[in-house]
């Protein structure tokens, strides 16, 4: 199998303003409304789709988008419109939306319908991600009961394949979605569905609920590989438990990467927009992040209760780039440093997929652009064949797009020049 | 904040049930000062989000008064892992019903209220406010009167409750307490977090209960009560804590408002947690009530 790279864009806003940790209460939730100015994000939305595009033309496996709500590093609350406008423009990479909060969806069949949309309108390049979504969207934004999350996000993905699957029509009578007439049209092009991901924060439970269904699990986090290696590995115990192939593709994981000409350059074209990343845009109100009932008790008894101290409140560090780099947060460096830690992250997770965070915080363009494109050519190269031939199921995790799709050379030439008229009286 | 035990003995006997819905849980009942058998009125009494704490002073105020107090912990605020079982309001609401019916409340021998002509007597602290004014809503034939300490269940766009599911910890005793270094001590019992064990277990004790309460509470607590209320033709006593500043006391007069026959009375010195605070004002004023 190759190991696959999805340039991921986080659309943050770029213009936190410098006292934001201490002056705001939190980025997500009830972020200040007047730090938003639509008109900026007029060029803010287009410069971050033209670098989503570019990551195609550099040959990125994927190009991915998430959803958030009322969050200042993602303002994305609709990534299907975002990926609409990809599946148009870009013809080789998957379109990773990783994902739709399902559960927030009324009906959650909508999901069923907008991502049959997507694959038909990408040629089979969806690659479909279901989360459960954070607390900071799922419940405190839109509102959803924390204790009940997880029951209406099982049945929302319930609905959404029997609506793939499902050849007929049917009712569905669930407890927080009745339909009488579940007929999901258009459908996908990838049959029987689109490669489904399941991005996972850390809770246990999702594990299970990935292997039974051999959806790829993807830890999506901010912490970096050393940090993450500890719930990858318990992830991979369960793979063995349950007696499931040990295949890279069954998961992935983000990382924010810098590559530059020299180690010493990365610092300096990159350090302040990972310091805005991470001390503005992660500035989370902690009673943001775990209403009662959202995580369940064997995850609580399994986790870290740290955040929730009091003394810890005031202490919140400030990072520095030295940290963020031997800590792992970041890999960043020369193309050479860059490979090394990305193989050494890439084993020790044992992963198929790999999120780039190739734009981070403030990052100007021609910054992303340059370190995205060392990286295409100089790095992603040389770790695409680290796991070599030995996965024959390795490929089921990845979208089977079609080969005579329609392409943008195609259709933008066409959409230019005015048809000509028929011949002969028109009826 | 579950139940501690205490050297003394309890005021209380606790008794565990299996409802016909198959959820396990508790009741706590205080003998009324005359004697079980003394024909005493019943009060089913349900508590708020944080569960009952200690001995309940109000509880035994009331049985020292002669009513006997019937006062089941609700799911998740014990041991019984049934709280799945509840989903919504009304659920909520029949389960009230359904502890009622388990522990005898409900006609048959020593059923009836005497001194109230029928029917069970209804007190709920906040939350547990919220699921008795339900409960009379389903079935006001079977209440006899009912006492409601600030309870939840309504909202008032220019009087927004703060969210307490969004809070910290260390944040509530502000919001809850008129004098908030005496919540502390009631709220944690004293219990030490920096030790990982003690926070573990408050954590998950959180998730059950909280997450619990979210299910008729979150993100807004209000689920529709005022459409029905005008079905709770009982006599009805209000009690708030004038510092009340998680529902502040402005919703005293929208309940009053909303229900055919109901009366405020105001405690001073008292903030939402105002059974714990003042209790000696609130068995005086419920006291009085139910009895007269």
């Amino acid at each position: 199998m190759t190991v696959k790279f999805c340039w991921f864009n986080l659309m943050p806003w770029p213009d936190l303003p410098d006292d934001f940790k201490t002056e705001h209460r939190s980025v997500w939730v009830d972020i200040d409304g007047s730090l938003f100015d639509p008109e900026r994000a007029n060029g803010v939305y287009h410069e971050y789709m033209d670098q989503l595009e570019f990551a195609d033309e550099l040959g990125f496996d994927g190009i991915g988008v998430n959803e958030h709500h009322q969050n200042g590093y993602g303002i994305m609350p609709s990534p299907n419109i975002i990926a609409a406008g990809l599946a148009r423009r870009t013809s080789q990479a998957a379109i990773c939306v990783i994902g739709n909060s399902i559960a927030l969806y009324n009906p959650p069949h909508r999901v069923a319908e907008e991502f049959a949309m997507l694959d038909c309108l990408s040629g089979g390049r969806l690659v479909a991600g279901f989360p459960v979504g954070t607390p900071m969207d799922t419940n405190f934004t839109y509102g959803q009961i924390p204790a009940l999350t997880r029951e209406k996000y099982y049945e929302a993905h319930d609905l959404i394949m029997e609506a793939w699957t499902n050849p007929d029509v049917f009712a569905f009578d669930g407890k927080y979605t009745q339909l009488r007439y579940v007929n999901c049209w258009p459908k996908p092009i990838q049959q029987p569905h689109p490669p489904i991901y399941i991005p996972g924060g850390g809770s246990i439970e999702t594990w299970d609920f990935c292997l039974e269904n051999d959806y790829n699990y993807s830890y999506l986090s901010f912490n970096g590989y050393l940090a993450g290696q500890t719930l990858m590995d318990g992830y991979w115990n369960r793979v063995g438990e349950l007696d499931k192939s040990m295949t890279p593709g069954r998961a992935g994981f983000a990382q924010i990467i810098c590559t530059a000409a020299t180690d010493a350059e990365a610092e300096e074209l990159y350090s302040e927009h990972m310091l805005y990343f991470f001390n503005r845009c992660l500035h989370v109100f902690p009673g943001f992040a775990d209403p009662p009932g959202y995580r369940t008790v064997k995850t609580i008894q399994a986790g870290k209760l740290d955040q929730f101290r009091k003394e810890n409140q005031a202490l919140f560090k400030r990072l520095t780039w030295k940290d963020l780099v031997e800590g792992g947060y970041v890999i960043a460096g020369s193309p050479d440093t860059v490979r090394e830690r990305m193989e050494d992250m890439i084993k020790r997770l044992r992963v198929g997929t790999v999120f780039c965070l190739l734009h981070m915080g403030n990052m100007p363009d021609w910054k992303t652009r340059y370190s995205s494109q060392l990286f295409a050519e100089k790095v992603m190269p040389g770790l695409r064949g680290i796991w070599g031939d030995e996965f024959a199921d390795a490929e089921d995790w990845w979208c089977k797009p079609m080969d005579d799709r329609v392409r943008p050379e195609d259709t933008m030439a066409d959409a230019r020049r005015y048809p000509e008229a028929p011949k002969g009286p028109v009826a | 904040m579950s139940a501690t035990d205490t050297a003394p003995a309890p005021a209380f006997e606790e008794v565990v049930i299996t409802t016909r819905r198959s959820v396990t849980a508790p009741v706590r009942v205080y003998e009324p000062a005359g004697g079980a058998s003394s024909g005493a009125a019943t009060v089913l009494a349900l508590h708020g989000a944080g569960g009952w704490l200690g001995d309940e002073p109000v509880l035994a105020g009331l049985a020292g008064a002669g009513l006997r107090v019937v006062a089941p912990v609700w799911p998740a605020w014990s041991e019984h892992t049934d709280e799945d079982r509840l989903s919504d309001m009304q659920d909520f609401a029949l389960h009230g019903w359904d502890v009622a019916t388990e522990m005898g409340l409900l006609g048959g021998e020593g059923a009836s209220n005497g001194a109230a002509g029928g029917g069970l007597h209804l007190m709920g602290h906040s939350m547990g406010g919220m699921i008795a004014a339900e409960m009379a809503a389903l079935a006001p034939q079977s209440v006899a009167r009912m006492a409601l300490l600030c309870p939840a269940g309504m909202w008032l766009g220019d009087h927004p409750i703060p969210d307490i599911f969004a809070m910290l910890p260390y944040q509530l005793a502000e919001v809850l307490f008129a004098d908030p270094n005496v919540g502390e001590e009631v709220l944690t019992g004293g219990a030490d977090f920096s030790d990982n064990e003690t926070l573990t277990r408050f954590m998950v004790a959180r998730a059950r209960q909280q997450g619990m309460a979210g299910k008729i509470l979150f993100p807004i607590p209000n689920r529709r009560f005022s459409e029905r209320a005008y079905r709770v033709t009982v006599p009805t006593l209000l009690v708030w804590g004038r510092q009340d500043r998680l529902i502040p006391p402005a919703y005293a007069d929208a309940w009053q408002a909303a229900l055919p026959d109901a009366t405020v009375e105001l405690v001073d010195g008292a903030g939402h947690m105002l059974p714990y605070e003042q209790s000696a004002a609130v068995v005086a004023a419920v006291t009085s009530h139910l009895t007269s």
